[in-house]
């Protein structure tokens, strides 16, 4: 394993010194793990947090500014945070109108930003959340845990976060939140697995021909493997598989995210077949990203998100933000 | 049983941990995210620190310490559904400065209870729940039937293995191994393969 790191234990604590170095906009709590606004606590806005596991970035620290996240607890990698981070941000930014909490579906993210709701819900402070679950590759049924929570998250984060900005209540800023979320699909496709420092070699092995569809952001193994393909056929199955389970139609906005290994012009060389493949389906792509978002360490791969826009969604999309990730209008 | 019984119980727990560590990572990345190995001896590390700093006085104390700090230090699900088995367990024990192995047993009960609530897992969904509930069974059984500690808690040693090795044929309904659908099969569950070391190191507490 070759990686840019000290120790794989210090690897989180020492990317956190990175990111307060680098961006004099945040502010960074080392000893607590919490990424913050350098204004937070705003007064009378509501506050947004965030957090999940190492390993996904920019997701979540480097949304956090304005416009969009007032806080995010970064866990270790893979790992959801524990419950005193998410309860240290929520105090953190919370200016008097109320915390959103932002979760991704997976047991561990939603097991701990539970307990800490519970418990500062019993210190009467209010919280509302919104749980991402944007990921067609795992059927919604009693037989799995739900679907997993993917690049729809970026999408809920920004649109949310202007909600907040305009000064809306915690109530309007969730239910925002949740039509986001409602109104995304996500598909992954891996041509690697990604290396996890404290584990030391990939959570999976690949051979030169095959490819894994249906990932999710952890390394893990997808739904099916299949040979390698041209990212003609590979994008087409991603928007079919998006198409299949909500038909597209009218201006969507359209993020192709690379897992943290993928070469930018291999992500637009995708973003073209999407495109086009959208406008075949009958839907506009009106809004698009392109780029690494939301990772999976050093996988190579990408994913697609798609959300039917609406003019209201649109207009807090275009809003201004301004985090070390996404910035623009400001 | 008392309080240095259960501190050296953590500390086996621990140091099997740290032993299996590759082991348990080895399980996780093939239907999960290769951390459970990490996540735990992490987990376990810190809680033996704890009850160093303080040494809580009764089995019960021990055990509520020993959950809270896996609460607050692993995150993921293994931490708060390990934490909350250990501090529900704790509460069941209560305050008394020696527990007999029809209460631990009583106390077991109430852990896999709290799993269960926490993470909404049955037996059959191939989680730590596997493992966790026939070794809780299988102590009241055997403490019922009159074993002495050592034997019973072999008994639910045995048990916790048996349930392990039968969630192995199946396919996960619970957790992150349940994306993989029906490639979930045929793999040992990482969480009950934790639950066996934990439940092994019960026995190897009691029996040195």
């Amino acid at each position: 394993m070759k990686k840019l790191i000290n120790t794989a234990e210090s690897m989180v604590t020492d990317a956190l010194a990175g990111m307060a170095a680098a961006h004099p906009g945040l502010r960074v709590d080392a000893g607590n793990r919490v990424v913050y606004r350098r204004s937070a606590p705003e007064r009378g806005k509501v506050g947004l947090v965030s957090g999940g596991g190492s390993g996904h970035e920019p997701l979540h620290g480097g949304f956090v500014g304005y416009g969009m996240l007032d806080a995010a607890c970064p866990g270790e990698v893979f790992t959801s945070p524990v419950p005193d981070q998410v309860i240290e941000a929520t105090k953190g930014v919370d200016g008097g109108a109320g915390v959103l909490h932002i979760v991704k579906n997976y047991t561990g993210d939603v097991l701990n930003f539970e307990m800490a709701a519970e418990l500062c819900a019993e210190e009467r402070l209010e919280v509302a959340t919104v749980l991402v679950n944007d990921d067609v590759a795992v059927k919604d049924s009693l037989y799995t845990a739900g679907r997993r929570g993917t690049g729809a998250t970026v999408f809920v984060e920004k649109i949310a976060g202007a909600l907040a900005e305009a000064g809306a209540s915690l109530a309007e800023v969730a239910k925002v939140g949740e039509e986001v979320n409602a109104r995304s699909r996500s598909f992954g496709v891996a041509l690697t697995s990604c290396t996890v420092p404290a584990a030391g070699k990939p959570t999976f092995e690949l051979e030169e021909s095959e490819i894994e569809l249906g990932i999710g952001i952890h390394g893990e193994p997808g739904r099916t493997r299949a040979p390698a393909a041209p990212a003609r056929d590979l994008a087409r199955a991603a928007v079919d598989a998006l198409h299949d389970d909500m038909p597209l139609s009218g201006d969507t906005l359209v993020m192709v995210n690379g897992m943290g290994g993928t070469p930018l012009i291999e992500l637009y060389v995708v973003y073209a077949e999407v495109a086009a493949r959208l406008r075949e389906k009958g839907a506009t792509p009106a809004r698009s990203l392109v780029g690494n978002y939301i990772t999976s360490l050093d996988m190579q791969g990408f994913s697609v998100t798609v959300c039917r826009l609406t003019d209201e969604l649109t207009r807090l999309w275009d809003a201004p933000v301004e985090t070390p990730a996404l910035r623009w209008g400001r | 049983m008392d309080a240095a019984f259960f501190t050296a119980w953590i500390d086996e727990i621990a140091r099997a941990v740290t032993a299996g560590r590759e082991r348990l990572t080895r399980l996780d990345a093939a239907i999960g995210d290769a951390d459970h190995g990490a996540n735990l001896d992490r987990g376990f590390t810190a809680v033996r620190e704890a009850l160093a700093a303080k040494p809580p006085a009764t089995p019960g104390a021990v055990l509520t310490l020993a959950g809270t700090t896996l609460i607050r230090k692993v995150g993921g699900a293994s931490g708060p559904l390990y934490g909350t088995a250990l501090r529900q367990m704790g509460a069941a024990l209560g305050s008394a400065p020696e527990v007999t192995a029809g209460e631990l047993a009583a106390a077991l009960e109430a852990g896999v209870a709290g799993v269960r609530k926490l993470g909404g897992a049955e037996e059959g969904d191939k989680t730590m729940v596997d493992a966790l509930a026939p070794a809780a069974r299988a102590l009241t059984a055997a403490v019922a039937g009159g074993l002495k500690d050592g034997e019973a808690l072999a008994a639910a040693r045995a048990a916790a293995e048996e349930g392990a090795r039968t969630a192995v044929p199946l396919q996960a309904r619970k957790g992150r191994a349940s994306y993989l659908g029906e490639r979930s099969a045929g793999h040992e569950d990482p969480g009950a393969a934790s639950t066996v070391l934990i439940l092994t190191a019960l026995h190897t507490t009691a029996t040195r």
